[in-house]
């Protein structure tokens, strides 16, 4: 009866992190009545906690670690050992030869629990506290922050400054200390029941030794803290909790904790979000677009999958449609404004978002309220953001729809009518589905066929579309690309600029046939990494397609990887299974020569499968390097150019050069760490540009 | 064993469920085919309009992952697009995806559904409906500019 419960108690206490106080309460009720029961709940979070540290699991263990912490707040621990605890936890920043990453885990862990026990342990323990707390502050000041320009949003401090997470969380608590510990938002049952409580005997939490770092650890990144709302934005409302403001931290921990908790299911995470208590005495709404958006724009990636956040603002407008949607448009209008100093990834994410989100509102919006960015160079950011998200809103809909919800002025922006150029023969707008396209080259590549063979193939190629115009396949065109298909790099290049040009009206086109032109080997991802760099695609450079091709191709060749490495993993196992079939077979007759042929086969294919894993991921380093390559390149082209013209080297190109460097790096970060290496000896030697090293340099840091 | 990862499995994942549907003309027996839609990487996509075209489907639902195939739903007749569509993703995972977070929302306007299929087959592709569309738009008594208008039993003959 105990078990069931107490299994019950940290699912939910799991399940729910951000209604941890209504769980604790509980458990302090039963432990008043049982003190056995206190006891093993106790132990058991504390075997917990230390299997999530194990486990690399440390938001989880976070919340684990403010659940005990919430325990001395209900007479359940006593208060001098969750101080011991915590001393323990700043220690680790003693540790030498440690990642600072890990130190910096558990001073948040002691940090942020502080909001909910703080009092109570400055009450009973001032001076320990007080020693714990000085410790924490010289960490924070030796600590470095190299990593802290590639997780920001915006490169601006104003209006509100991109914080790094620990320094915020040390301001705020400093703040909470000052104010003597008082804090107002936090729910607390246990008030109501402190007469029961603290007749309740209380335990000793055991000592606890933090877990050694070890080579499999791997320990959270760091953050920036991501604000866009204060109190001025909302004038009529309830005032927002300044960024300094211990309140400001727990809201939004609560907010993100309901994400985090209800993702998968859209619309109980935005009813979870709206009754979010103390609606009245905060701005909620622009509490939760402001956690969103954190969430959305998170770098290096968000927590999830972008169309998540989408989704869950449509089903927040649905629940809220008297108040939500203006709170949106404000935030919309507030972003645009700050585009000139946005990170380039998040200006990519921002256009995703608001171009899907306007296609389920019938695009409209008050495009005239942004014809400043008319006045602007094309390339600005302002401009290049309206083009990119008219491009994307074209995508979901169609050419002359664009047209028709945009004013005149904006022509200019608006997207080309994605059609083929045909550089031969007849004119016609029709485009060719890609996968009919993609069909036809694959047969002529299987079959070898001279060039006027394949063309009487294409003539007869049944289509899955069943428009007729289809079967008209420009024979030119496909002389073309057949001509060159040879198995040279030099090919390739060729095959990938013909579809360039045939395609470039069409851009989603290009995507889904150099996709498909990897799946079938046509080219190979190298290829199309070095196409991106070349000068053909100069002009469209920073267009957001290229960008999506060049990503879609890294994560093809990753896959591929994985998918390898798995199959070798299966083919392992079956080998282990059969081994040990065989040893606990009782047969007496056990002939070595016919174990050998039993396991030939299985091994050839393991032996196969690890030349295949070797060479795959030979290929995927070879990409990596290929990329970082050619960006290097291009920049120092462009850095020299500027240094002996005499001009600024910040252009609106470089900067979404530069941003989209560091964008690898973050994207792919997990893999690029197994390269780092060859990536300092090689290619971010010393003598680089102090402007390319940095990008490395920050990159390293997020994980040191 | 860690009992942190068995207590995430308790979540709550309505969204990427199977539905009630079950295709009467599927070859096998209900198990079968419970089996095929439950590993399936393949949706089914209702409610288009007669004009959204591969690449708006292409371009909605790649937000959930890498597309393998769209095959648009025909009219049995007259070949023409008829409102629905298979989209087959490289992942479950990926399907699931757009199971929580496309199926409900809007392309071309039209609030889209979506749901598990247990794999495209030959003659899949088209309308069930007597005059060759689906059935759905055989007997609808209401006016649907984006599905060629009146149901077929309103249409004059």
């Amino acid at each position: 009866y105990k078990n069931v419960y107490e299994r019950g108690e940290k699912r939910d206490a799991r399940l729910l992190p951000e209604k941890l106080t209504v769980y604790t309460t509980l458990v302090g009720l039963l432990n008043a009545r049982n003190y056995n029961f206190g006891g093993e709940f106790v132990e058991a979070m504390i075997r917990q906690l230390k299997e999530c540290l194990k486990a690399n699991m440390y938001n989880e263990a976070v919340y684990l670690v403010r659940f005990l912490s919430d325990l001395v707040n209900c007479h359940v621990i006593a208060a001098p050992s969750m101080v011991a605890m915590f001393e323990n936890f700043v220690s680790v920043t003693q540790e030498e030869d440690v990642p600072q990453v890990r130190c910096d885990w558990y001073v948040f862990a002691f940090l942020s629990s502080l909001p909910w026990v703080g009092k109570e342990l400055y009450e009973k323990k001032d001076a320990e506290m007080d020693r714990i707390l000085s410790q924490t502050e010289s960490y924070l000041k030796r600590r470095q922050k190299i990593h802290v320009p590639m997780l920001q949003v915006w490169s601006a401090d104003k209006p509100h400054p991109q914080e790094e997470y620990l320094d915020c969380l040390w301001a705020q608590i400093q703040k909470l200390k000052k104010d003597r510990w008082q804090e107002r938002h936090i729910l607390r049952p246990y008030l109501a029941f402190d007469s029961i409580l603290c007749e309740a005997l209380q335990h000793n939490l055991p000592p606890f030794t933090p877990p050694p770092h070890t080579e499999d650890s791997v320990y959270p990144m760091p953050r920036v803290i991501f604000r866009m709302f204060d109190y001025t934005d909302d004038p009529e409302g309830p005032v927002m909790p300044g960024s300094h403001s211990v309140e400001r931290f727990v809201i939004e921990e609560n907010l993100h904790c309901i994400i985090k908790s209800h993702w998968k299911e859209r619309k109980t995470c935005a009813a979870q979000l709206l009754s979010y208590p103390g609606n009245n005495k905060i701005p909620l709404n622009y509490h939760i677009v402001e956690v969103v958006f954190a969430e959305l724009f998170q770098l290096p990636v968000p927590p999830h999958i972008e169309v998540m956040y989408t989704t869950l603002l449509i089903e927040l407008c649905k629940l809220q449609p008297g108040s939500l949607p203006q709170v949106l448009a404000q935030a919309t209008e507030m972003l645009y404004m700050r585009l000139d100093t946005m990170n380039t990834t998040c200006i990519d994410r921002f256009m995703n978002w608001f171009s899907h989100h306007l296609s389920n509102f019938q695009f409209r919006w008050s495009w005239e309220d942004w014809s400043d960015c008319l006045t602007h160079d094309l390339d600005k950011p302002k401009p290049k953001f309206v083009r990119e998200v008219l491009e994307k809103c074209m995508r979901l809909s169609y050419h002359q729809r664009i047209i028709d919800i945009v004013p005149a002025t904006f022509s200019v922006l608006s997207p080309a009518n994605p059609s083929c150029i045909y550089k031969y023969g007849d004119e016609s707008n029709k485009s060719l589905p890609g996968y009919t396209v993609a069909l036809c080259l694959t047969i002529a590549i299987k079959n070898k066929t001279s060039n006027d063979e394949i063309f009487g193939i294409l003539k007869d190629v049944p289509n899955p579309n069943q428009d007729d115009d289809d079967g008209v396949v420009p024979g030119t065109l496909f002389h073309e690309v057949f001509k060159t298909l040879a198995e040279s790099d030099e090919g390739k290049l060729h095959v990938l600029r013909v579809v360039y040009e045939v395609w470039k009206n069409h851009p989603q086109m290009i995507a889904v046939l150099v996709d498909k032109m990897i799946r079938t080997q046509i080219v190979d991802c190298a290829a199309v990494a070095n196409w991106i760099f070349s000068p053909e695609l100069a002009h469209d450079f920073t267009r957001f397609y290229i960008w999506e091709i060049l990503h879609s191709t890294i994560r093809k060749m990753n896959k591929h990887v994985v998918k390898i490495q798995k199959e070798l993993e299966e083919t392992k196992a079956r080998l282990a299974r059969q081994h040990k079939r065989r040893d606990s077979d009782d047969d007496d007759d056990d002939d070595d020569r016919s174990s050998d042929r039993e396991d030939g086969p299985l091994e050839e294919q393991i032996e196969r499968l690890q030349e295949k894993v070797e060479s795959a991921q030979s290929e995927q380093k070879n990409l990596f390097l290929v990329i970082f390559q050619r960006f290097i390149m291009i920049l120092t082209e462009h850095l020299v150019r500027c240094e002996t013209g005499g001009i600024d080297v910040i252009t609106p190109w470089y900067k979404n050069c530069i941003e989209r460097l560091q964008q690898i790096f973050l994207q792919h970060h997990q893999i690029i760490q197994q390269y780092m290496l060859t990536l300092e000896n090689l290619l971010f030697t010393a003598e680089l540009d102090h402007h390319i090293l940095a990008v490395f340099q920050q990159f390293c840091a997020l994980q040191a | 064993m860690c009992s942190v990862a068995m207590l995430s499995v308790l979540r709550s994942d309505s969204y990427a469920e199977l539905s009630q549907y079950r295709d009467q003309h599927f070859r096998g027996n209900r198990y079968d085919q419970e089996r095929l839609l439950k590993k399936s990487c393949t949706l089914y996509v209702g409610n288009l309009s007669f004009y959204t075209t591969e690449e708006q489907i292409y371009e909605l639902f790649g937000k959930s992952g890498d597309i393998k195939k769209i095959i648009m739903g025909l009219d049995k007749v007259k070949k023409t697009a008829c409102g629905f569509c298979f989209v087959e993703y490289y992942s479950r995972g990926d399907a699931e995806n757009a199971m929580r977070y496309i199926n409900g929302t809007r392309l071309d306007d039209r609030i889209i559904r979506t749901d598990w299929d247990a794999g495209f087959k030959e003659g899949r592709q088209y309308g069930r409906g007597r005059s060759g569309g689906q059935v759905r738009d055989e007997y609808r008594q209401d006016y649907d500019a984006g599905r060629g208008g009146y149901g077929k039993v309103v249409q004059p003959q």
